[in-house]
């Protein structure tokens, strides 16, 4: 808990908690703090030649393409990239967990054809694959979330596995295995517990790649389908106005950025602080 | 180590067969017909039919994929449904743009993430080692997409430094693998960096530096080329990530590569492009994780290769 | 007892003379972009935005139309006569037409293309335009290869004999499907005959990497004489156009192929040097919204009446930038046929609640649409989605891959909703009759049709049936006036939202001459390579 809290003081770290805590709210609050209702396609929200307007008093972030207020559809657009991160991003670890754990636990051909399967899935061009997944399921935020989990566990599940195997040749392990505690034993109080740094690393480090994937698959028009927005989804429907409206880019793009660095840096402050191998070296 | 690789070629194989089942599969569920797009907007039922037929999409699923494997073990990859020519044609055309900038690409990639690294573990601590790790870290934080528009819309429209996309000389490959080099050194600078500090810290460094030697020649005689052996590996591990991003840079910057072709071929549903690029990358992968397998141990023996 | 058609003996000089205001000049070299990767320039098979042109270009055809007009007339045919009852065409071939190869185009080729067109072993998407011609059934059966209604009683003469009288045959002939290939060349290439063509056009191949670039040269020895003007075209592929815009007004770039994107067109239009690159032409192209008439609630005529007054058409043309004009009936108004008189149904949102309301549904329906998912079909499904929701009708947009939504259109039980834009009809040849069988007509109200309202009104198909029988040049005002009600007709069942009829921009740098038609020739889609020039 010391180690948790030590985090909280590098200014880096705890500056990217606080904006992850601000996000999470705002997309909680969003019908509070939207100032308009993120689907409504304003009149006045247009030019009259129908371009969409730059920030200003009234709509503080500017319009989209449809005159509908960007401010209002970034914080909407926060919860489904949220959701779809937290979902998608704790499918992937439980799957990798369940699969690494398994795999290195009880070894065996079942061990074998699990590795082999990740294996396999790792030659996967994770990007193709989401995109045909997302293709023959056509996409709501659920769809969205387990194509995206269906290929981002398998990193998880390598890692798991790896750690999993050293963990059981050491001493300990063998020494209970001699007395004669039961697999299941072994399993909850000795290998999990040993597990969950790496498990918190990788789930916090994940969100970010989750976002990114969400966003990248959005961007290619095969994610969220409209009009609920996602900060993806924004930036693909205003792509090609992107030199004559470069807010409708600029904006979700950097929350996009700031969202996915945010993860990262805590997840490797979380790394720093809970690999033992790191520890006292700096 | 003979039955090393032999193993490990044996197994990649096997890999690549299991990827093109599982893309098969995946393109048979599909909801959309090939035969209708060929057939056009003028024709009957039973010119669909015929046309179905004579691609052997009628044919029950596992009989088309034995089909297709037959194909493959004879070079050929099928022929596309919508450009009506060789998908090995299609592909070999567009394999040697993307290899270019992929390999630009990775070059990017290590001369700004080595570059980076060694500075910053040189100057660790500093405010110059914070400044580019914070960098490393929004480098592997952006979406390729946000980036490309970003440098395609400031160096090339804004600033006239780059050309705007196109292909075939120096000039054109500059800022797309820029873009990616960018964005993926930050995980080659971070590396870098803690090997360096490891190394820094021991004892045959020290000693070097206490027979006398000069600072700037302990780096790059002795430290260096120690703390760049954990990159090699990564390149091959990099392909993979590669493939992904290629995709999407190439589509904004217009680059004639595979990306391109597989996501035109997704749009149209071409089922034997779709197939044969993402069999192609994942050969590109595999011999990607191959190289990562067989350079480890030579890197670092202490890791025994029989126990993999 | 023949008669003669039309005086035909028009060469190329002359009406491009009265076509254009300065003198054309022969040679120089251009450069044109498209985004997406040529398919194949097989004039059997390609069927694409950026082949079509191309592929006109490349090969001769019987019959052509006048640059930039909708005006049939004679090509490799020097002239035809039409026999009385109107079932048999004979077509005298110009003498000494050359093929790229130096061989000289005879009756025995025209035969040969036209055979190996709807020959099932093709796999054309254009096969089914040449039904009319007798012996087609055999063919596309796989009976024979040979088309009994072809004949070539001499070298340069070729009689097609059709089944009944067809009053588009002359279109037909002039589609690219029916572009005339030498028999060795296709042979000897056999499938990869798309990547290595050869023809008796304006241009000739001369070298193509695949992905990234053509080079077509002017064929020197082309029938026409005098054309083309250009000495050869560069064409770059995979140019995002944004990017070929940004090249064309650094001079890089003559012609962006895929014309203005939304994103840059007011940008562009409201800029006084820019302004003038641009040139704005009307498409035989309509934007609509289909409603399965087979699917509850649109089985209900009000609902359908309902869905057509709640849409407001103008948002939509302004939310595109007003690249478009409001709609109101399927056919576009440079098709003969349009009716200009009908205003349609009124956007009207109480009287669409009230329609909906005596149908049932007074506090509407859940529904959904189904929309391509490339800029800006999204965005207009959206609008149309928020329209709906005024009335009380709930949507859910589909937006998906072209593919799927093609496979999804036409099946019974999905796609209520399909908006055409991004497949949109543009028409194949300039006669009503092209938008009204493969895509209102019963025949197409089938499963892998593109008929996705599933629309079938007996009555107006027999009509249909009769117009496109009538042949003769007489007829043809009443043939148009019976289109014209066709078509009125069909909007009383309402099965479309008609929404706009899209305009065409292409923009093409300063240095480039030739009248503005031929840049946004109507038929030659996008532009006429033949007959522009460089100043």
């Amino acid at each position: 808990m010391k180690i948790l809290l030590g985090l909280c003081c590098r200014p880096v770290v705890a500056m990217a908690l606080l904006f992850i805590l601000v996000v999470m709210l705002l997309a909680l609050f969003a019908p509070w703090v939207a100032p308009y209702d993120p689907f409504e396609q304003f009149v006045e929200g247009l030019s009259l030649e129908g371009a969409p307007l730059p920030p200003d008093a009234t709509y503080h972030l500017g319009t989209d393409l449809l005159g509908r207020d960007l401010l209002s559809r970034l914080l909407y657009g926060a919860r489904t990239s949220l959701l779809i991160g937290l979902i998608a991003n704790g499918i992937a670890v439980l799957i990798g967990t369940l699969v690494g754990l398994t795999a290195g636990f009880v070894r065996g051909w079942i061990g074998t054809i699990l590795m082999r399967f990740t294996d396999l899935m790792m030659a996967f061009p994770a990007l193709l694959l989401a995109i045909a997944l997302a293709a023959i399921f056509q996409p709501s935020v659920w769809i969205v979330a387990l194509v995206i989990s269906m290929v981002n566990w398998v990193q998880i599940a390598r890692v798991i596995y790896s750690e999993t195997v050293a963990l059981s040749a050491r001493d300990f392990v063998a020494v209970e295995r001699t007395l004669g505690a039961s697999a299941l034993r072994i399993l909850f109080s000795h290998l999990l517990p040993h597990l969950v740094p790496t498990i918190l690393v990788w789930a916090t480090l994940g969100i970010s790649t989750t976002v990114l994937l969400e966003a990248t698959l959005s961007f290619l028009g095969v994610g969220v389908q409209p009009p609920t927005p996602s900060w993806g989804n924004i930036i693909f429907e205003s792509q090609t106005y992107f030199t004559s409206a470069p807010w409708l880019v600029l904006f979700p793009g950097a929350a996009i950025v700031l969202l996915s660095l945010s993860f990262n840096l805590v997840g490797d402050a979380l790394r720093d602080a809970l690999d033992p191998t790191l520890k006292g070296r700096s | 180590m003979l039955a090393f690789m032999t193993r490990r070629v044996a197994y990649s194989l096997l890999i690549l067969l299991g990827v093109t089942l599982i893309t098969y599969l995946l393109l048979y569920m599909l909801p959309a017909d090939p035969a209708r797009q060929i057939a056009g907007r003028s024709a009957t039922p039973e010119v669909i039919a015929n046309i179905r037929h004579q691609l052997g999409l009628d044919l029950p699923f596992y009989q088309q994929y034995f089909n297709y494997l037959k194909g493959l073990l004879q070079g050929d990859l099928g022929r596309s449904f919508i450009q009506r020519s060789e998908v090995s044609e299609l592909i070999g055309a567009r394999l040697v743009p993307s290899l270019q900038l992929m390999g630009m690409g990775i070059l990017f990639e290590l001369i700004i993430g080595v570059g980076m690294g060694i500075i910053a573990a040189l100057k660790r601590d500093s405010f110059a080692d914070r400044l580019l790790m914070a960098l490393s870290f929004v480098g592997v934080s952006s979406p390729q997409f946000i980036a490309a528009m970003l440098f395609l819309y400031f160096f090339a429209v804004k600033l006239g430094w780059f050309p705007m996309g196109g292909y075939g000389e120096f000039r054109h490959i500059l800022l797309p693998a820029l873009t990616l080099g960018l964005l993926g050194s930050g995980w080659y600078s971070r590396m870098v960096r803690s090997s360096m500090i490891e190394i820094l810290h021991q004892d045959f460094i020290r000693t070097a530096r206490a027979k006398g030697l000069s600072r700037a020649r302990v780096v790059f005689r002795h430290v260096l080329p120690n703390a760049i052996v954990p990159v090699i590996p990564m390149i091959g591990i990099d392909i993979g990530i590669f493939m992904g991003g290629l995709v999407v840079v190439e589509s904004v910057f217009g680059w004639p590569g595979i990306g391109q072709l597989a996501w035109q071929a997704i749009q149209q549903v071409d089922i034997p492009v779709i197939v044969g690029v993402t069999t192609v990358s994942a050969v590109a992968i595999v011999l990607g994780n191959l190289l990562a397998d067989l350079t480890i141990p030579l890197i670092d023996p202490r890791i025994d290769v029989k126990k993999h | 007892m023949k008669r003669k058609a039309l005086s035909l003996a028009l060469t190329a000089t002359l009406f491009t003379g009265s076509l254009l205001a300065a003198e054309p000049k022969t040679g120089g070299n251009i450069v044109i972009t498209y985004q997406n990767d040529v398919a194949t320039l097989d004039p059997a098979i390609g069927y694409d935005w950026q082949n079509w042109s191309m592929i006109k270009s490349l090969f001769g055809r019987l019959m052509d139309y006048k640059p930039g007009t909708t005006e049939l007339v004679p090509s490799l045919a020097e002239r035809y006569t039409i026999s009385d009852d109107g079932t048999e065409y004979t077509f005298a071939l110009k003498r000494g037409v050359k093929f790229h190869n130096g061989r000289e185009l005879k009756a025995s080729d025209v035969k040969y293309s036209l055979e190996r067109t709807v020959n099932p072993k093709t796999q054309s998407p254009g096969a089914g335009f040449f039904s009319a011609i007798a012996g087609y059934e055999d063919v596309t059966a796989g009976k024979t290869q040979t088309l009994s209604g072809v004949a070539t009683p001499g070298d340069y003469t070729v009689t097609i004999k059709l089944s009944q009288p067809n009053a588009t045959f002359l279109h037909v002939m002039a589609l690219n499907f029916a572009s005339v290939v030498p028999k060795e060349a296709v042979q000897q290439w056999g499938a990869d005959f798309g990547k290595h063509p050869v023809g008796s056009g304006a241009f000739e191949l001369a070298e193509w990497k695949l992905g990234q670039s053509l080079v077509f040269k002017k064929n020197p020895a082309y029938f026409e004489s005098g054309l083309p003007y250009l000495d050869s075209i560069r064409f770059e592929i995979g140019q995002d156009p944004t990017v070929s815009l940004l090249r064309l007004q650094k001079g890089e770039v003559d012609i962006a192929g895929d014309g203005v994107p939304p994103a840059q067109f007011l940008q562009f239009k409201n800029n006084p040097q820019q302004k003038s690159l641009i040139v704005t032409g009307e498409q035989l192209q309509t934007g609509y919204l289909t409603l399965k008439t087979t699917m509850p609630p649109f089985d209900k005529l009000e609902v359908r009446k309902a869905v057509n007054m709640a849409i407001s058409k103008d948002r939509i043309v302004r939310i595109i930038n007003g690249r478009a004009t409001p709609a109101n009936q399927p056919l576009p108004p440079s098709m003969p046929g349009y009716d200009s008189t009908y205003t349609g149904y009124p956007y009207d949102v109480e009287g669409a609640k009230k329609l909906l309301a005596e149908a049932g549904f007074p506090s509407g329906f859940d529904t959904e649409l189904y929309v391509m998912n490339t800029d800006p079909q999204p965005r207009i499904a959206q609008s149309i989605q928020q329209d709906l929701a005024k009335v009380g009708i709930r949507v859910q947009i589909k937006s998906l891959a072209q593919a799927n939504v093609i496979a999804a259109g036409s099946e019974k039980k999905q796609a209520p909703m399909v908006w055409s834009g991004g497949m949109a009809w543009i028409a194949d040849f300039p006669d009503p009759s092209n938008f009204y069988g493969p895509i209102l007509g019963c025949e197409s109200a089938v499963p892998g049709g593109w008929n996705w309202s599933l629309y079938c009104n007996k009555a107006i198909d027999a009509e249909a049936k009769k117009a496109d029988a009538m042949a003769k040049p007489e007829e043809q005002e009443a043939r148009t006036a019976l289109w014209r009600k066709v078509f009125t007709d069909i909007m009383d069942d309402a099965p479309w939202v008609p929404i706009f009829n899209e305009k065409r921009f292409t923009v093409r740098s300063a240095r480039m001459g030739g009248d503005d038609a031929l840049y946004v020739d109507p038929v030659h889609i996008p532009v006429n390579y033949d007959y522009i020039w460089v100043k």
